[in-house]
């Protein structure tokens, strides 16, 4: 009996899924911000809120529908609740991954949820325990070219999974309207702008407003969502929510998808309607 | 009903549930805190204590007054002008009972000197002794005062740290002062917000530690450019200068900051305090640092500073360090460290830190945790001075915690301006001009002062309310005395821009004490740096003699010490600087004792 052996096959070209581009970029973000400057008060915090993500994703999508999932989404939803909730206690990070995750489950139109998870979670959060934690909001170090980069970087990614055009709205839109805003009050267009500098921004603008699952689906459409974040955001602002930013998201995105599928039902019934009287005539 | 309908209720009543728990949570600790009593009686039979406002029945009616900064700042000036209103305590006069000294800070107000007659009686002496006009556009604005004597003569001396010109004051006897700062090798400006006494060589004469906070560039009475801001909410690398001044003995000092390796950051302190944490015989130096981390130089041999911050555990977390206080929380013999920062719902929620040393500690390096959230002491607000003192005479040590920024017009708020630019970078920040003004607004002001009391297995419980202590002014300054000779700690607290208040401490009169007053002969005469550790009923508490601590604040030189209901203490033992260790048995409860230290070896004279 004769026994053949084969070579090896060279390698495949490497791929991975789009959606672990989200997971990499904020752990690389993450990884960057923490080694320079420390910006976790402890590992113990970011793991409580990962970890109870994959937990409630899991015990919550095998009861709803029977199958385990990939946890990428519950990833992002956990580390980004790691990096934004502030709070000297535990609790509160665990609590913020747990309702974000929740959140997809109980607000559903036509099989979709509608809030992205991690901007309901803190917004509940800053509504049901703003005693006990606040959102990231300072700066990571005073480096400029930290900033540069993790700019670059993170808008040249997004550029890869064709999100650019949304975070080039939403920043055009946002210093346009800090114009307006200075105006308006009499303040100097520094501290209007200021906040676009600062890790809260890079987080919202490079990760949220960008969430696939949760944005419209025409380039037009995100362009035109992102502007009236920023509008919605601006007045949020002149009310001085130090948060407005979440707020504005938490308003404008369900009311931009709940109108792109009433918009595509329209469309739909249109296209049906349309194509009925053919099939009567033949 | 069907297998989805149940999945969806399950669905629902879990994410009810997750949004139940922070209520939960504050309703439970609401039925926890909801004692309330109707007397004195009732109070000291409950926490063992009872404190009586008795600021006009003592005729003390001291009102800080902020500094007025360069009309540059003025849009902003609460912010800049919120520090200043400090309380120290001293026996000036050496009568036996402590006096109070406040300072002000506004140019031609007065500082305060409250000579304590013993009978219940304050009188304002400033103005007698020379100490009261110390605040001056040729000198600057008094940030802050502490008493130490650094030329051995049995008086407590003077030193005043401002914006500004830092001076000394040497004690005539206790009936006067004279300034003697030309010539003793001070700078002619920094802005100085901490300073402390100690004896960093242990050489017999006490030196000085001050801490800088804005850059000592900054004139900020006549600015010269607005960039003069932190460059970072919590990297800042742009504060002032840390000092070392080495007592010559001879009424000059020297300033060995640099070679002493605390020159080697810029950040923003706030706050220092000495204790000699790792039994080296040497007085290490803690420091609480706005926008940016804690830092430990440990006393390598009084020789120079280390800075073991990172390796101590401490220095990874920035935060906004307001006040460093040392107590032995536990009673096992080793000081824990408190510090202040900033909490603010749903704003900024830095918490306080409570540095216990761990079982991790090794070789010289301590090492620290925070434990603060454990034993529910992190969420403060505002906080300044945090100190801790056994207000109740039982033996554990408890935490007094001064809160509030600035107190303006009620039902406004400031932090949403506040939050853009300190989110900005650093070309936003650092400059003035891109701060919005103020206008009058409130900034984390009408806060309520918290007093935790310790029960002595692991947890303290916010009472200030119960036992008659809520005070809810912009407090800075806190210190601790026993003003009345009873044997309890009162409390002095010094408020920014508003009234200073005292409190009177009526303590269970089953809860006994004991109390030393120390005196150096090798060591310093103060005795700063002298450790005393009491055994009794099977523990160790150890306290010490300090030269200034907490928020711009000196307490009573005395060391005290409560035992609750136990009637004996086996054994004092008191190390003093110099490195002699003098022992003490059973001494008598409810009483102070004289401690002047027994020398075994003759004493050098050169310094």
């Amino acid at each position: 009996m004769s026994r053949t052996t084969s070579l090896p096959k060279p390698f495949d070209r490497i791929t991975f899924p789009k959606s672990y581009i989200g997971p990499l970029l904020i752990s690389g973000i993450l990884l960057a911000a923490h080694i320079s400057f420390g910006i976790l008060d402890t590992w113990t915090k970011l793991f409580a809120a990962i970890g109870t993500a994959f937990i409630v994703e899991s015990v919550l999508h095998k009861a709803v529908t029977g199958r385990w999932r990939d946890l990428s989404s519950a990833y992002v939803s956990g580390i980004s609740a790691g990096i934004l909730v502030r709070s000297p206690m535990i609790w509160p990070f665990a609590l913020c991954a747990a309702i974000s995750i929740a959140s997809k489950y109980v607000f559903r139109v036509k099989g979709q949820h509608i809030w992205n998870p991690t901007n309901f979670g803190i917004v509940v959060m800053l509504i049901i325990a703003s005693d006990s934690m606040a959102v990231l909001s300072i700066q990571w170090g005073n480096n400029m070219w930290a900033m540069l980069v993790i700019w670059l970087v993170g808008l040249y990614t997004i550029s890869k999974v064709n999100r650019f055009n949304i975070c080039l709205s939403y920043i055009l839109a946002f210093i346009a309207f800090a114009w307006v805003r200075a105006a308006f009050t009499g303040g100097t267009f520094a501290a209007e702008v200021a906040p676009l500098t600062g890790p809260m921004y890079q987080l919202f603008v490079l990760f949220m407003i960008t969430d696939p699952k949760t944005t419209v689906r025409s380039k037009t459409g995100q362009s035109v969502v992102a502007v009236m974040i920023a509008f919605t955001e601006m007045l949020f602002r002149f009310g001085e929510a130090v948060y407005a930013p979440f707020y504005a998201l938490f308003v404008v995105g369900p009311i931009a998808l709940l109108i792109e599928m009433w918009w595509e039902e329209r469309r739909q019934n249109a296209k049906q309607e349309s194509a009925s009287p053919r099939k009567v005539q033949q | 009903m069907t297998r989805e309908t149940i999945t969806k209720i399950f669905v629902v009543l879990f994410f009810v549930m997750l949004l139940m728990i922070p209520f939960g949570m504050q309703k439970y600790d609401e039925m926890v805190n909801s004692d309330f009593f109707e007397t004195m009686e009732e109070v000291q039979e409950r926490y063992g204590f009872f404190l009586e406002d008795v600021t006009d029945q003592l005729g003390i009616n001291f009102v800080h007054q902020r500094p007025v900064v360069d009309e540059k700042l003025h849009h902003i000036l609460p912010q800049i002008a919120s520090v200043g209103a400090s309380v120290s305590v001293a026996d000036v006069n050496r009568n036996g009972f402590p006096d109070i000294y406040f300072t002000n800070s506004e140019f031609d107000a007065k500082n305060a000197l409250y000579i304590n007659h013993g009978d219940g009686r304050f009188e304002e002496s400033a103005e007698a002794f020379g100490i009261a006009d110390m605040n001056r556009p040729e000198v600057g604005a008094s940030m802050g005062a502490v008493w130490g004597d650094f030329n051995n003569s049995g008086y407590e001396d003077l030193f005043i740290y401002r914006w500004g010109r830092p001076e000394l004051y040497r004690n005539e006897n206790g009936e006067g002062f004279v300034n003697v700062t030309e010539g003793a090798g001070f700078p002619d400006y920094i802005n100085a917000n901490t300073a402390f006494w100690f004896d960093y060589n242990n050489n017999g004469y006490l030196d000085l530690f001050i801490g800088g906070y804005y850059h000592e560039d900054v004139n900020l009475f006549s600015l010269t450019d607005t960039r003069m801001m932190p460059d970072s909410y919590e990297y800042a690398t742009n504060g002032g200068l840390n000092y070392l001044f080495e007592n010559q003995g001879d009424g000059t000092f020297r300033d060995i900051s640099e070679q002493a390796g605390l020159h080697e950051t810029r950040r923003w302190t706030l706050a220092a305090a000495a204790a000699d944490i790792n039994d080296s015989g040497y007085m290490d130096i803690v420091l609480a640092n706005d926008y940016g981390v804690d830092e430990i130089f440990l006393n390598e041999q009084g020789e120079r500073f280390r800075n073991v911050g990172p390796e101590a555990g401490i220095g990874f977390v920035p935060k906004s360090g307001m006040s460093v206080a040392f107590g032995d929380i536990m009673n096992q013999g080793q000081f824990s460290i408190y510090v202040t920062n900033i909490s603010e719902a749903g704003v900024l929620m830095q918490g306080n830190n409570l540095w216990v040393p761990s079982r991790r500690s090794s070789g010289d390096i301590p090492r620290y945790r925070n434990v603060a959230g454990n034993m529910g002491v992190e969420i403060g607000e505002w906080g300044y001075g945090g100190q801790f003192i056994d207000l109740n005479n039982n033996g554990n040590l408890d935490l007094y915690v001064a809160n509030g920024y600035v107190s303006a017009e009620p039902d406004t708020d400031y932090w949403y301006d506040y939050s853009r630019v300190v989110g900005g970078h650093r070309n936003i920040i650092i400059d003035a001009n891109n701060w919005p003004a103020m206008n009058n607004r409130t900034f984390s002001g009408y806060q309520t002062n918290k007093i935790w009391l310790n029960d002595g297995a692991g947890r303290f419980r916010e009472v200030a309310r119960a036992v008659n202590g809520a005070l809810d002014l912009d407090s800075r300054s806190i210190a601790y005395a026993d003003l009345f000779g009873t044997g309890a700690m009162d409390l002095i607290v010094a408020n920014q821009h508003q009234p200073a208040k005292i409190y009177r401490n009526h303590v269970r009169e089953d809860h006994n004490w004991v109390g030393f007053n120390l005196e150096g002969e090798k060591s310093n005469k103060s005795a700063i740096g002298a450790v005393v550790l009491l055994h009794w009923d099977n523990k160790v508490t150890r306290k010490m003699v300090t030269g200034g601590d907490a928020f711009s604040s000196q307490s009573q030189r005395a060391v005290h010490f409560g035992i609750g209901m136990v009637d004996q203490v086996d054994r004092v033992e008191v190390r003093w600087p110099s490195g002699e260790v003098q022992v003490i048995d059973n001494p008598e409860l409810n009483r102070y004792h004289n401690v002047r230290e027994e020398i075994t070896e003759p004493i050098t004279q050169s310094p």
